[in-house]
């Protein structure tokens, strides 16, 4: 049985406050366990919850909490391995155990889902009117043809999506992540199910894109009292949107309670630590913390990567046009400093990355790295560069080759670029990067499958760095990574950073990450720099209208702050959908 | 992907655990381990057998007669003869004994050169790729599809005119197997070196600047060679079949020279149609279980590789609970 | 293998540099028209490489007919047979003539009973077609439920059951359940005929037609009559499940992996969520996807048949290609084992470019 405190109603926002009634959605002791080659592990351990008409729960946690599959248990769409035992009361019927006609008809019905990746949730060979109809068709099989086109244009005019009924007869694939993403929310209005569970939503689209969503599901939850259960890791989303939240951690819940009163004053410690681990934009700033001086010293800096007039264009392939990346791009990264790279997905951030260390031809322009021109160089003339340049990969997983060590991992830059080394000096020069990004030394004899993520990504850095390098480019490093992890590895970037004063290429979509460790911040959109100046100049007075709406868009980890962002997005952004 | 992450500590494992096939038994559950564990058991009978045949085998491949006199020929299974004799009077447990030592010849013969020529064209084609890799992708897409029994037809008439000897036979076989079966290692390598190719830590490699070589074997070689025990299978059950073919339409090994079962069955044909099937069913019954052996364990390797296809066991106890 | 779960849900973004979602997408039709027309051109030189493989490989002993008549002519007789046939003529010269001849239609007179080799293949052609269709409908018709029934029953015991009978299907060499089957319906039990594609009785029948096809069932239901449909189909039945079995195991493998996949996209749970019922989700959504690649193993597997046909006619004595093809090689007639197997390698590659053009417009994956 939990014994979380279920908060008061005094502290709740002002829909919910007078609410007496029956919950929309009740879990009452939940167990989940699953059969793994290695037992049976229990995934979530006594959770219980109540939803209301009209309120945005948000479950939280990190990887291995149990929120996802607290969620899918409301829906029963857990996988054979899995067991359930407890209550899950969705209008008044026990969900678990429940199945065949019985769970079908509660799905869609009276709860839907809205899944993580839009690009796959869709069938791409049917179009969207069929794909809404059939769930329509399952629960009414009587519906005329007619009726469900009509049901379809209606609900896909509800969510704002412009032209519906040209729209409803298109393929998925011609419609961005955003609108897919309103395309499932419409799906989930049509069939009137009034509990909406929506596992991490927003976090494969862009910033920008998901803060369109979230006003979506906010309007839905005023305009049609739908409740939600928003699952995410993303804390500025929760401060966005939730009005209650709940923090799971190792398949319990840990603390529960209203939102602003969660934010403003936390009571468990692991909320208090996951509240403190979150990038704050604004807080705990790079370039904040230096002053006019420094930053025009930095400026003055031997340049280690010069950009003029860069374009990097792919050659289109059977009929398939070119595609431009990156065009006229200019930009200096001088000795010493941090170049924060920010952008969305098909800005090009990774492309100038991997042409800068030489993974990437480029087809314009000009980019000359540590005193090399790029454009026509030779494999031969560079590699002598190469071992003045680190990279770090962004996934953790596969940054690695799974059949070598550690240590060996570490190690190869050694093996190629300092042959004269003997074997022990290598193995000491390891040990010593190893301490370096705080891992024991023991680890060297290990496999990458034997670590987690994060100590991935200090090996990542340790194997960048072992050769000290002029320049390292870090192409989204913590991206991947679990919100606590993420400041860890963050703040021993930085203190690598300011120890060895190597430059560093930093790539990120998020400006809150790149915020505390870059000096000067670029700002891409669809393959042209708009924007480059200090961190805070940035972020505090932004030049370009793009810019701007970045910087709009970006959730913070703060309710009420977060309330004066959004009415300021509405001003910049307008409430269009393309 | 709809799994459901759950943190899971792997403990500590010891070298020899980690072995493919041995990982690959402690892994498995229910059908997959039973597909398995009979695979290898049925394998290891056939090489057994064969290493061991001299002493297992009543009499040679080709002896018509024994000390007490002459076995007679079509005679049904006895005391003397257990399986019974063919129409030449030879002993045919004898023959499907010996017969265990062409085939494991044959699939020596025929994985040897297809597996290393096979592997390391692809990997040099994957990874340079451009106009090499085009051309050689033709020609093998040209060779593979080509009916390995033809092509050993054709290569048979080449080795030894038609007739053959122990190893005119074994080699026409092989070296057509090797033909067919290149292309197919080399298609199978040559996709995981360019799925590879893409991979972060392939291109960690040369961010720092490794050179070409050390790329393809230390880290693209290493782990391109995931579906090779399939193929591998694959490659050594089609050895016995195209062999046991070639015996088949006449063109096999002659009987005094080494038993080979589809030899046999050619002889068996007219057996058949009178009646008498145990001139039939015992060497076709060795190339049954010999390559079911072979391939049963290729199958269950690569399910069990395979983490959407790999059984699971099931959590203890489904207790549902249902509350009013 | 998910070792430590960390990783999983957060999205990457960007991970590698990509053409966006709707560039890559747009399927031009121009782009259909060149890429077949590219398969098409590829033909040639497959069939190229085919052809001038077997040609030299069979000239590497020497001419055919030192092979064939080495040991019964004194040395001067053979080269004068030798000379007079043009085999002592350049290699080159010998293989360019050929490609001529191949090109206009000749591919050589048999030795054994002096009929071009072309008029063989159509005479016989037509039977190892007939056997072969067979085959194929045998497998897919077992193959392809079988396989969805495997896959619905996942791990159940139908599923165990149907997964060892498709590989045995495929470890039983097509000769030998050939015989089994010879031996139990044919032998023992005495329902099917034990060899031949028609009995004496219906050839006699056959002579009848006005105009015959080339295919036994065919005429036999143009005639209309039904002792004879059923004489025909009797014959069939036997070497068609011989040959067909093995196929149909490769079918169901292939129908249940691919089946199981599909049924684990996204999209399927999407629409699972929304109260859509298994059955339909199976064959609205997920069966399409997993029967494509049936089709594209096609072309492997008519090749894979042809190889079998020769062993499957010898085993029922179907006069076929194949049979053909074994009794040439008994009497040593190599220029007729060349044109039979040329011919073979012609009809690999046609059906592998059949192929391919149906799985560019079935196959929403094929990207041109």
């Amino acid at each position: 049985m939990s014994d979380i405190a279920v908060p008061g109603r005094e502290l709740a926002p002002a829909h919910l406050r007078d609410y007496s009634g029956v919950p929309r959605l009740e879990i009452d002791d939940l167990d989940v366990a699953f059969a793994t080659d290695h037992g049976d592990v229990a995934a979530v351990n006594g959770v219980s919850l109540y939803v209301d008409p009209g309120e945005v729960l948000a479950i939280v946690g990190e990887s291995g909490s149990g929120k996802t599959v607290t969620a899918r248990s409301i829906l029963g769409l857990l996988p054979e391995t899995a067991t359930a035992k407890g209550v899950v009361l969705v209008s008044g019927t026990n969900v678990v155990g429940l199945s065949g006609a019985k769970m079908r008809a509660i799905r869609g019905r009276d709860v839907s889902m809205v899944f993580q990746e839009p690009s796959s949730a869709l069938n791409p060979v049917y179009p969207i009117w069929w794909q809404m109809a059939e769930g329509l068709r399952a629960h009414n099989p009587k519906l005329s043809k007619a009726e469900l086109r009509e049901r379809a244009v209606e609900s896909l005019r509800k969510v704002g999506m412009p032209d519906p009924e040209h729209r409803i007869d298109r393929y998925p694939h011609e419609f961005s992540g955003g609108q897919k993403q309103r395309i499932m929310i419409a799906m989930a209005l049509a069939m009137g199910a009034e509990l909406i569970v929506a596992d991490e939503p927003t976090t494969a689209l862009d910033v920008t894109v998901q803060a369109e969503i979230l006003q979506l599901m906010r309007d839905v939850r005023d305009q049609f009292g739908t409740s939600i259960v928003l699952i995410t890791h993303n804390m500025g989303v929760v401060a966005d949107l939730a009005d209650s939240v709940a923090v799971m951690y190792q398949g319990r819940i840990v603390e529960r309670n209203w939102a602003t009163e969660l934010f403003a004053r936390p009571q468990h410690e692991y909320t208090k630590a996951l509240l403190a681990a979150v990038p704050h934009v604004g807080r705990n700033s790079a370039s904040a913390k230096l002053t006019e001086a420094q930053h025009a010293e930095l400026l003055a800096g031997e340049p280690v990567v010069v950009a003029t007039g860069l374009e990097i264009t792919y050659p289109g392939r059977l009929g398939l046009p070119a595609f431009t990346a990156v065009r006229g791009v200019d930009f200096t990264i001088h000795a010493g400093e941090v170049f924060g790279l920010v952008g969305e997905s098909g800005s090009g951030k990774t492309t100038i990355g991997r042409a800068i260390a030489g993974l990437e031809p480029t087809t314009g322009g000009s980019l000359k790295v540590l005193g090399h021109e790029m454009r026509g160089i030779r494999e031969r003339d560079f590699k002598p560069v190469r071992k003045q340049i680190g990279f770090v990969f962004q996934d953790p997983a596969t940054s690695f080759n799974p059949q070598l060590t550690i240590g060996e991992c570490i190690q190869e830059p050694l093996e190629i670029h300092a042959r004269n080394l003997s074997s022990a000096d290598r193995r000491a020069k390891v040990s010593a990067m190893l301490e370096a990004v705080e891992l024991p030394a023991a680890y060297a004899r290990r496999f990458p499958h034997e670590l987690s993520g994060g100590q991935r990504q200090r090996v990542s850095l340790a194997r960048a760095l072992v050769l000290d390098p002029k320049l390292l480019v870090a192409d989204e490093p913590t991206s991947a990574l679990d919100v606590s992890v993420q400041a860890t590895v963050l703040e021993l970037f930085k203190e690598l950073q300011q120890r060895l004063g190597f430059s560093c290429l930093f790539i990120s979509h998020d400006l809150a990450v790149v915020d505390m460790l870059a000096h000067r911040i670029g700002v891409l959109y669809q393959g042209e720099l708009l924007e480059v100046a200090t961190g805070t100049e940035v972020l505090s007075n932004p030049k370009h209208d793009y810019t701007r709406k970045l910087v709009a868009s970006l959730p913070v980890p703060d309710p009420v702050e977060q309330a004066r962002r959004r009415a300021e997005f509405h001003r910049v952004a307008g409430n269009d959908v393309d | 992907m709809t799994d459901i992450p759950v943190i899971v500590h792997t403990p500590d494992e010891t070298w020899w655990q980690r072995l493919p096939v041995v990982a690959d038994v402690r892994r498995s559950v229910g059908l997959q381990r039973g597909m398995l564990i009979t695979g290898l058991v049925l394998s290891g009978i056939l090489l057994v057998t064969a290493i061991f045949a001299p002493l297992l085998a009543p009499f040679s491949w080709a002896q018509t007669a024994d000390a007490a006199g002459s076995f007679g020929t079509q005679q049904a299974p006895s005391s003397r003869n257990l399986l019974g004799t063919t129409v030449s009077g030879f002993d045919v447990l004898s023959r499907v004994i010996w017969g265990t030592r062409t085939a494991v010849a044959v699939i020596i013969a025929a994985v040897i050169a297809s597996l290393f020529l096979g592997v390391l064209l692809g990997l040099v084609s994957g990874y340079i790729g451009g106009w090499l890799d085009r051309i050689l992708v033709m020609l093998a897409d040209a060779i593979y599809a080509f009916p390995s029994l033809l092509l050993a037809i054709v290569m048979s008439i080449v080795i030894s005119g038609g007739q053959s000897s122990a190893w005119g036979g074994i080699l026409s076989a092989a070296i057509s197997i090797t033909v067919v079966f290149i292309p197919q290692y080399f298609r199978v390598i040559r996709a995981e070196t360019i799925r590879l190719k893409a991979e972060p830590f392939v291109e960690a490699a040369k961010v720092v600047g490794a050179p070409h070589w050390r790329i393809m074997f230390r880290h693209i070689f290493r782990n391109a060679t995931r579906t090779l025990p399939l193929i591998f299978t694959l490659n050594a059950s089609e050895a016995i079949l195209t062999l046991a073919g070639l015996g088949f339409i006449g063109f096999g090994i002659e009987p005094t020279s080494a038993a080979e079962w589809g030899y046999d069955l050619n002889r068996s044909m007219a057996d058949v149609t009178s009646g008498m099937w145990w001139t039939a069913v015992f060497p076709g019954l060795a190339i049954v279980l010999s390559v079911l052996g072979i391939t049963l364990v290729g199958e269950s390797m690569n399910d069990l590789n395979d983490p959407r296809l790999r059984t699971r066991r099931a959590t203890g106890r489904r207790k549902k609970e249902v509350s009013a | 293998m998910n070792d430590v779960g960390e990783a999983t849900q957060v999205v990457t973004r960007d991970a590698q540099p990509s053409v966006p979602v709707e560039v890559q997408s747009r399927r031009r039709k121009g782009g259909l028209g060149r890429y077949l027309l590219t398969r098409f051109l590829l033909i040639f030189p497959t069939i190229l490489i085919l052809m001038t493989v077997v040609f030299f490989l069979m000239r590497i002993t020497g001419d055919p007919i030192t092979a064939a008549l080495g040991g019964r002519l004194t040395p001067d007789q053979l080269a004068q047979r030798v000379h007079e046939a043009g085999y002592d003529r350049p290699i080159i010269v010998q293989y360019l003539e050929y490609l001529g001849n191949v090109l206009t239609g000749d591919f050589g007179t048999t030795f054994s009973d002096n009929r071009p080799v072309l008029t063989v293949l159509t005479t016989y052609g037509s039977a190892t077609a007939e056997l072969v269709g067979y085959a194929i409908l045998v497998a897919l018709s077992l193959g392809i439920p079988l396989g969805m029934l495997a896959a619905y029953r996942r791990d159940k015991w139908q599923d165990a059951v149907l997964r060892v009978l498709a590989i045995l299907g495929y470890a039983t060499p097509v000769f030998f359940i050939g015989l089994l089957l010879k031996l139990i319906f044919s032998v023992t039990l005495g329902w099917l005929p034990v060899a031949g594609r028609i009995s004496t009785a219906g050839e006699v029948k056959m002579g009848t037609i006005a105009n015959p096809s080339p295919f036994y069932l065919l005429d036999a239901i143009r005639l209309g009559d039904v002792e004879l449909i059923l004489d025909v189909v009797s014959h069939a039945v036997l070497p068609a499940v011989a040959l067909g079995l093995l196929t149909g195991g490769i079918f169901l493998r292939l129908v249940r992996t691919n089946l199981i996949g599909t049924l684990e996209q996204q999209y399927i749970e999407s629409a699972r969520s929304r109260g859509v019922a298994e059955t339909r989700l199976v064959r609205k959504h997920a069966l399409r996807p997993a029967l494509i690649p049936v089709i594209t193993v096609m072309g492997m597997q008519i090749a894979m048949m042809l190889g079998g046909a020769v062993l499957t006619e010898t085993t029922f004595e179907w006069k076929g290609l194949g049979f053909m093809l074994a009794q040439y090689m008994s009497s040593r007639d190599y220029v007729a084992v060349q044109g039979i197997v040329m011919m073979l390698a012609v009809i690999v590659a046609v059906s592998n470019f059949v192929v391919d053009v149906v799985a560019a417009l079935i196959d929403p994956r094929v990207r041109y």
